[in-house]
């Protein structure tokens, strides 16, 4: 089977036609870096079969980070190279079409965002284009499918350029030169008070100030979609879901079936929160409760993507990230990692050293809080007051920034700089930002669901064989001491550790103090979920994954004496 | 900063005797163009900022310049790059008559 390979500069539009290739959904954003893996996807044109693979994006075959370096190893496994580029900036992009024009493999030339670079006004000549690199060039419109039929059809025409071999850098920045006079013409334009506008969010004074109400726009629009869903969506369906699962648990009667299944009875009642059955907290926890807020934090998330706002976001953040070891990239891991964690920490790839990679990934692990954490933090501990919740929020936001300061300075390592392409601003579309959240909350339900299941299952078992309360009995004197909490907490931190759900929802029943419940829920959030801890241990590798789990430990040991000391006071 | 003359990349006016000075890209005023001359560093430096426009020869327009050793937003061909302050200490521009 042939294997097709896209590659190009970052954000030209790799995996939106990867996407209109083969039907395979990829999440694509407007900023580069999106793609920091490969996908695969097949298409069938004339009876022969093809496999596609969306790359990376890489500036040039001479690799700077991770990503690239995956760009670059998928190049060699390639039979064809669809060599995207960007019609807006055919300069710079020409630059990897000779380079790869000289790996002798036959090339294909996508001309990509085509319409944008006619409402530019920049007129390129296809003809003379294609006639210069020796390979065919199709003018495409990714987004909305313009010029893809035509790509495929043209798949078979693609050959090995005669263009003469480089000899260098320099040789081929002439060359590139020489094509683009030739092809592109210009046309002169004024600046105008919109692109004055444009600039306004990458300054220091108003940029700080368009990122303040960028962000406050986005937690507000989070709160009130995941605060709508729930009062108009959920409630109503789990209220109507009441009936059948009550009359399945008298059906039941008592016994391990209906433990497992509804769970406990409360006050004679089924609780959602704290039954703990597969059907009731298993169903709950998930949809009743987070599932809003992962639905609403991923619409708006997608929508500022789309937008193009996030480099200049990360521009504007440069600064205080740096202070912390990073460079102002590492805003990108947090934002995605306040939806999940695991994409959040998959992100740290763009990060080009492995200091910056291990604090971006440390700090999003077990300081930022993912939605799922969120919306059971509001959830457990909203009704004890707004206060409370705040402490665990602010507590997590300053060992952030702690954490960061002193992992900056435990290594010499210089952090290098801020090196970012800036994307023109988007207007986002409806349809490409509904069908990425589908496939993040798709991915969601894939990932929690059965997690939340056995999560359910296991601690019905091991309390139905009094593990659950021999853990506890053992634990508390030194959870009593330390924390001020009851020994029972521990089970509930264990099963933390497969859902953040599901140990809040087990506190839930040892009616704890609210002070003892705020220390409870900002120890828990130190400890990651079993995905993102897999997915840490991969990225870091088991050296640096054991320090993170240390840095943790100790985080959450004295983050939560502290914070007991505080709120509880000296005696339990 | 020493002042250095064009190099002969550049045509030089009629009489030839024009010292233009050679400033830092970070020197350069927002708002302002100007272009550029020379890349002062390791293949690998010069190889990464010509990649995303940043050549010699080049017109440029500084966009914002971040305080606090901040980084410094340049447009190159209708296209803005954030580049931090210390590679841009070693882009060497002359300002557009």
């Amino acid at each position: 089977m042939k294997t097709i390979v896209l590659i190009g500069d970052p954000n030209v539009g790799k995996s939106v036609l990867f996407s209109r290739l083969t039907g395979v959904d990829v999440i694509s954003s407007n900023y580069p870096g999106t793609t920091v893996d490969y996908a695969k996807g097949r298409i069938c044109w004339q009876g022969e079969t093809m496999e596609i693979v969306d790359a990376p994006g890489t500036y040039s075959l001479e690799t700077t980070n991770k990503a690239e370096d995956v760009a670059l190893s998928l190049l060699d496994k390639a039979d064809v190279i669809v060599n995207v580029i960007d019609a807006t900036s055919l300069e710079r992009c020409l630059l990897l079409t000779v380079e790869l024009l000289a790996k002798r493999k036959p090339v294909v030339v996508a001309l990509n965002m085509w319409d944008e670079a006619q409402h530019l006004g920049i007129t390129i000549n296809v003809h003379d284009l294609e006639n210069l690199l020796q390979v065919p060039v199709i003018p495409t419109v990714a987004i909305t499918g313009e010029g893809v039929k035509e790509l495929v059809q043209r798949l078979d025409e693609a050959r090995v350029s005669e263009r003469p071999a480089l000899t260098g850098e320099d040789q081929a920045w002439t060359e590139v030169g020489h094509i683009v006079r030739k092809v592109q013409t210009v046309a002169h334009r004024h600046h105008t008070f919109r692109d004055r506008l444009v600039d306004a969010t990458v300054k220091p004074v108003t940029g700080l100030l368009t990122a303040t109400v960028v962000l406050a726009a986005l937690f507000w629009m989070v709160r009130l979609l995941g605060e709508g869903l729930i009062k108009y969506v959920a409630t109503p369906l789990f209220n109507a879901y009441l009936a059948p699962i009550t009359s399945l648990s008298d059906r039941l009667g008592p016994g391990f079936l209906r433990d497992i299944l509804v769970g406990k009875l409360i006050d004679g009642q089924v609780d959602f929160i704290q039954s703990m059955g597969i059907l009731s907290t298993g169903m709950f926890m998930p949809l009743g409760m987070v599932l809003p807020y992962i639905v609403a934090f991923y619409l708006a998330l997608g929508f500022l993507e789309d937008t193009g706002y996030l480099p200049r976001l990360a521009t504007i953040t440069d600064n205080l990230f740096h202070k912390l070891g990073m460079h102002g990239h590492g805003v990108l891991p947090v934002l995605l990692g306040l939806g999940c964690k695991v994409p959040g920490v998959l992100s740290a790839r763009t990060l080009e050293t492995r200091k910056q990679r291990f604090i971006s990934i440390l700090l999003v692990g077990i300081t930022v809080p993912c939605a799922a954490q969120t919306a059971t933090i509001f959830g457990i501990l909203g009704p004890r007051g707004i206060g409370y919740v705040a402490v665990v929020f602010g507590t997590q936001a300053a060992i952030f920034v702690l954490l960061g300061l002193i992992l900056n300075r435990s290594s010499r390592e210089e952090c290098p700089e801020l090196f970012l392409d800036i994307p023109p601003y988007r207007r986002p579309s409806l349809r490409a930002v509904a069908k990425k959240t589908w496939m993040r909350v798709r991915w969601f339900l894939a990932e929690a669901l059965p997690l939340l299941f056995l999560g359910v299952l296991t601690a019905s078992i091991l309390d139905a064989l009094g593990v659950t309360e021999k853990l506890a009995s053992v634990t508390a004197p030194f959870m009593k001491s330390w924390f001020a909490l009851p020994g029972e907490a521990v089970p509930a931190l264990f099963s933390g550790f497969l859902r953040k759900e599901l140990a809040l929802g087990m506190l839930v029943p040892l009616k704890l103090t609210s002070a003892q419940l705020t220390v409870a829920i900002t120890l828990f959030s130190f400890f990651p979920c079993i995905a993102t801890f897999a997915v840490m241990w991969r990225e870091l590798g088991g050296k640096d994954m054991l320090k993170a789990v240390l840095v943790m430990l100790l985080t959450a040991l004295l983050v939560g004496g502290i914070l007991r000391l505080v709120l509880v006071g000296w005696s339990p | 900063m020493a002042a250095t003359t064009l190099p002969s990349a550049l045509a030089l006016p009629e009489n030839g005797v024009c010292p233009i000075t050679e400033i830092p890209v970070t020197q350069l005023p927002a708002g302002s163009s100007a272009t550029i001359v020379a890349l002062h560093g390791g293949s690998g430096f010069q190889r990464r900022l010509r990649s995303v426009g940043i050549r010699e020869g080049k017109t440029l327009r500084m966009v914002a310049s971040h305080p606090f050793a901040g980084p410094l937003v340049i447009e190159v061909d209708r296209k803005q790059i954030t580049i931090g302050r210390g590679m841009a200490q070693r882009v060497a521009v002359v300002k557009a008559l």
